[in-house]
């Protein structure tokens, strides 16, 4: 009988927590986003942006691949308002796939010439927000203990010295591999480019899921070179891992940091006041006190000593349009899949 | 037979039920208040209004349907219960049922769904919401209603209980496995242009790198499905052996230390995701603690060789031994000594009893245990990723499909069949070998026989491999609390405090205790929504187990499968098909916490249905036909004398469903949202972010949490009394 009645109490209790559940969000004034960087970011910008303006704001964490998978999921009844952060290409990919909204900022003039574009292209669905060069990361110690010479450029990525020592993403997954297969492509001309990619397979010791996962290895030990983006370096070595980055010789690309208002969004008029106020230099200061050192769109905002100086940093002139769009990135994933991935090493 | 004793007020308490829901209560799903709040406008509000309201008051015509539907079905109650009044019960609920639903629908949040009706009727003036409580138990009541109309024609033989018992099963699954499921996968057909096309479904399908051989023959790897496969028989295999062994050990050792084992056993099943990955990659990745110990003795350079089939292999094992270990410990619990006395007295040894006696006795166990270590190593997503290397599997190629670079729900739909044509294969396999044959060992007599101790091979087996992988167990979990509680995890070992302070800290505020920690809000929703969703698991999977095993039904086998879908599914795939299809009305549940316990409910059914399913092989039906033969009913039989008999069922049941839910991941990655945050997901965003030490902090107070309600559980549900003989003291 104690069993009966004790589950009778329980299920009754049940019921009533049932009732009370909140099935949707109480009050107006509220907006729903996702955020794409770094877990501090996100939390500082949700805490200010809520105390600022008084809107209360529901923040969920996702990588750039999971929100896109979940706009297009959502796509006939949009439960979020605002896009923030992520690299570039998912944003423009909902661009194109008309998940996002067309919005002129009035703020644009104040930003970089890139993040204009990035605006420009999409047609003002999307914006840049902040921008990151790719580069390689290396562990200072095993770099010694190997005695091994830190990479300086692409070329020197080739070397057999570096067999299985280095790690970078798996382009089907992460943005920042793709980043890099379109960097080569740009700069070599597409079937050198995958010449290059076939060598560098063999010095390759794993392709990771996420962008972050070979900085993250490089730091603690697991390898000794990575192909990340540089500003994901300074944070690992706040904490004591012996990382540091370098940006190669022959040029580089560099990732451009987007946010996105949501086509159908129930809080229009909420996203659009965050979306001004994500322009503003006070507000993308953020980045660099959560210790993530890209550099911020609007030429006002002050900058973080740590933020590489892209003055000494040769880059590529990347056409984003062309190689944000889905039906190219589908081509070379595909093509890096068959001509890369699929070699012995 | 079964109608003996059946209350003949039941068909009046549902009709009552349904009347009550349409008038009284909001019909469609409040935009933005709780259930309390909406109450107030049931009589008015265009929002929370009752049924009737809206037919009368806010232009839905079409809900007369369901009205119509319960005012016939009362009259038809007040005839004699017969076969006439069965079929005309039965349509006229069926009517009410369909109306309801297809016209959910059809018509959506703007009005017409689909443009041909759009064309056909001309437009609506609005639309309507999603379904809330008054719909759902009012669908509910007709459903009811409509099973005792099946009864009472004939079919089910007459049993109103089994008959609604079924349909509500049917209806649930089909609603919540099936349908998604069906959605989600009859993606792989369509091409990038939203056509059906073959072609596409072949290529993406039939390549090389889905069943290519290369690797047999020296080359670089094999195709993705053989991968799987292979790891999934690894594991299985694995798990099985080592859950028996681990069960004899604690039912048919020598007794000492049988709590601490079990306690032992089953820590593995409550660690949250991505501590067994970090915890081995500690332990024997490149840096890790195995390889710096290998190079300072033997001067063997530290490489990778951890990662791949075998890291992958060893985290499985580590993460699926409980179930095999909880379905297995039923299992030899409930073999009757009786057995192996009779052939002890017939002069056979104990191995030779052990092996002809004991061991067939435990093969639907060993059966079904094989069957779930297959499923779960098919669809487990985190362990691969974390350490599996290059070896690919099918649910971590899902998962890059659907969220990479490419975003291909074709080509993830079309893996996704496969994995599950996979599940299918196994599970006929498993109903061949079991067969008809019969492992009655739990009958009306009490059994006075004395459990006999193992054979001296089998316990120093068991000792020598279980006792190992327990000690191996506790140095896992002893690394995971030590991270949570150094500065830096593989850097700087000084003890602090402060990453449980980030995610649970407590203050005192000027108006009473503040939760300042970070880690609160998701601590809280997981543990509720893990605590509603576990005990609906637990009835629904032994219910429907007692349906499977004990009764006789049209489309039996064909059920059995549909619950044992949503567990083949890999998760991403469940969670990405249960946006697209409760996205919108009639069944609008994204956002809500609903729709993560419905993902919880439904992805866990299984194991309740195979634990259920392995216990009731063990149970003489002479005693449900005692039970009934003294004029008790069909539901009076299930609650007092099969259900105590399932206790050790009852408890797997509702500890791995509510496990389980507190640690899902990839299912409910979509599903997640800012009011809802469930604990694996900001634990696993922590971990993306670089934030072991708060993450594995996190992973240890998840690890309390779940030891205390497990052991509340199984307080709860208590042991199982067997008549059995204790040894002379």
């Amino acid at each position: 009988m104690r069993i009966q009645a004790k589950f009778v109490a329980r299920a009754l209790l049940a019921c009533t927590a049932l009732a009370c559940v909140p099935v949707h969000a109480q009050e107006g004034g509220q907006l729903n986003v996702i955020c794409s960087v770094q877990a501090e970011w996100c939390n500082m910008i949700q805490t200010v942006f809520a105390k600022t303006t008084g809107i209360k704001v529901n923040m969920s964490l996702k990588g750039s691949g999971e929100a896109l998978a979940q706009l297009i999921a959502e796509r006939a009844n949009p439960k979020t308002d605002v896009w923030f952060g992520g690299t570039g290409d998912p944003h423009l990919q909902a661009a194109e796939q008309d998940l996002t909204l067309e919005y002129k900022s009035a703020a644009l003039s104040q930003l970089h010439p890139w993040a204009q574009q990035q605006a420009v292209q999409s047609k003002y669905r999307t914006v840049g927000i902040y921008s990151g060069p790719l580069g390689f990361g290396y562990n200072t110690e095993l770099i010694a203990k190997k005695k091994l010479q830190v990479p300086r450029s692409w070329a020197d990525l080739l070397n057999p010295a570096y067999k299985g020592e280095i790690q970078v993403a798996n382009p089907a997954s992460s943005g920042t591999a793709y980043t890099m297969v379109a960097t080569l492509v740009q700069m070599m001309g597409e079937d050198k480019a995958f010449d290059y990619m076939k060598s560098l397979h063999k010095n390759i010791s794993q392709y990771t899921r996420s962008g972050t996962g070979p900085i993250k290895a490089v730091a603690r030990g697991e390898s000794t070179v990575s192909i990340s983006f540089v500003h994901d370096g300074p944070g690992e070595k706040l904490q004591g891992f012996p990382v540091e980055t370098i940006t190669p010789m022959e040029g580089t690309g560099a990732e451009i940091g987007s946010m996105s208002i949501i086509k159908g969004a129930r809080n229009a008029e909420a996203a659009k006041k965050f979306y001004e106020w994500a322009l503003t230099p006070q507000a993308q200061q953020f980045g660099a006190a959560a210790h993530q050192y890209q550099l911020p769109s609007n030429k006002g905002t002050p900058i973080d000593p740590n933020v590489p100086d892209f003055k000494k940093i040769k880059f590529i002139d990347y056409d984003y349009a062309k190689y944000g769009a889905s039906a190219e990135r589908r081509r070379l994933i595909a093509r890096w899949e068959k001509d890369v991935n699929s070699l012995p090493r | 037979m079964a109608r003996l004793g059946a209350p003949a007020h039941a068909p009046l308490a549902w009709w009552l039920l349904g009347l009550t829901a349409f008038v009284l209560l909001p019909w469609y799903l409040p935009q933005d208040a709780t259930l309390w709040r909406s109450m107030g406008g049931v009589f008015g509000s265009a929002d929370s209004g009752a049924g009737l309201t809206q037919a009368l008051r806010h232009g839905k015509p079409w809900l007369w349907m369901a009205a119509g539907a319960l005012l016939a079905a009362g009259l038809l109650l007040q005839m004699p219960s017969g076969r006439a009044q069965g079929r005309a019960l039965a349509a006229v609920a069926a009517f009410g049922l369909l109306g309801v639903l297809l016209a959910g629908f059809a018509i959506g949040a703007k009005g017409w769904s689909f443009a041909p009706l759009e064309r056909a009727f001309g437009a609506l003036g609005g639309g309507q919401a999603g379904l809330g409580l008054g719909g759902a138990t009012t669908l509910l009541a007709l459903l009811m209603l409509l099973g005792i109309g099946v009864a009472r024609i004939g079919a089910f033989r007459g049993d109103a209980f089994v008959a609604c018992a079924v349909l509500l099963c049917a209806a649930l699954l089909l609603l919540f496995v099936v349908l998604p499921v069906l959605q989600a996968l009859s993606a792989a057909w369509l091409d990038d242009g939203g056509a059906a096309s073959m072609a596409a479904w072949l290529e993406r399908s039939a390549g090389e790198r889905v069943w290519g051989l290369g690797c047999l023959a020296g080359g670089v790897r094999c195709g993705v499905a053989w991968n799987t496969c292979f790891l999934a028989l690894l594991t299985a295999f694995g798990t099985t052996v080592l859950g028996t062994l681990i069960a004899l050990m604690a039912e048919r050792g020598n007794g000492r230390g049988k709590r601490a084992l079990q306690v032992l056993a089953l820590l593995p099943i409550i660690t949250p995701p991505f501590v067994v990955g970090l915890g081995l990659i500690l332990l024997f990745g490149r840096a890790g603690l195995a390889n710096q110990a290998l190079e300072w003795t033997l001067g063997v350079t530290p490489s990778r060789w951890f990662y791949g089939l075998f890291g992958v292999w060893l985290a499985q094992m580590f993460a699926f031994t409980p179930i095999a270990f909880m379905i297995m410990r039923g299992v030899v619990q409930g073999i009757s000594p009786s057995l192996e006395e009779a052939a002890q007295t017939l002069r056979a040894d104990r191995m030779a009893t052990f092996r002809t006696v004991t061991l067939p006795l435990l093969k639907p166990g060993l059966a079904n245990a094989f069957l779930v270590g297959f499923i779960e190593s098919m669809a487990d997503f985190g362990n691969p990723i974390v350490v599996g290397g290059q070896y690919s599997v099918l649910s971590t190629d899902i998962f890059f499909a659907i969220v990479g670079a490419q975003f291909d729900q074709g080509r993830a739909a079309a893996l996704a069949l496969i994995l599950t044509a996979f599940a299918l294969a196994v599970f006929v396999i498993q109903q061949r070998l079991l067969g008809r044959a019969s492992y009655t060992t739990v009958s009306g007599k009490g059994d006075s026989g004395v459990p006999m101790p193992l054979p001296v091979a089998v316990k120093r087996l068991c000792q020598a491999i279980a006792l190992p992988w327990l000690v191996f167990t506790l140095v896992i979990y002893v690394f995971a609390f030590i991270g949570g509680f150094v500065r830096t995890w593989g850097r700087d070992f000084t003890p602090t405090l402060a990453h449980l302070m980030t995610a649970f800290d407590l203050q005192r505020g000027e108006h009473g205790l503040v939760w300042a920690g970070t880690a609160w809000n998701s601590l809280f929703t997981t543990v509720k929504l893990a605590a509603l969703a576990a005990p609906l698991t637990a009835a629904i999977g032994l219910l429907m187990a007692w349906l499977l095993a004990r009764t006789q039904f049209v489309g039996q086998r064909v059920f059995e499968f549909g619950a044992l879908l949503a567990f083949a599914i890999p998760g991403t795939v469940l969670g990405v098909s249960y946006v697209l299809a409760f996205n919108v009305p009639p069944f609008e549940l994204t956002g809500t916490a609903l729709i993560i316990v419905l993902c919880f409910v439904f992805r866990n059914l299984p194991v309740g249905v195979r634990a259920g399913a392995a216990a009731f092989k063990q149970i003489d039906r002479s005693l449900d036909e005692a039970s009934t033969m003294l004029h008790a009913g069909t539901a009076t039989t299930l609650r007092r004398v099969v259900l105590p008999l399932l206790k050790p069922a009852l408890a797997a049941a509702l500890v791995y469903s509510f496990v389980r839910a507190m640690t899902t991941v990839s299912a409910v990655i979509f599903l997640v949202t800012a009011e809802n945050e469930l604990a694996t997901t900001y634990i696993i965003g922590r971990v993306g972010n670089g934030d072991y030490g708060v993450a594995l902090a996190y992973c240890s107070v998840l690890i309390v949490a779940m030891a205390l309600a497990i052991a509340l559980i199984q307080w709860l549900v208590g042991e199982r009394q067997l008549g059995r003989r204790k040894d002379a003291p």
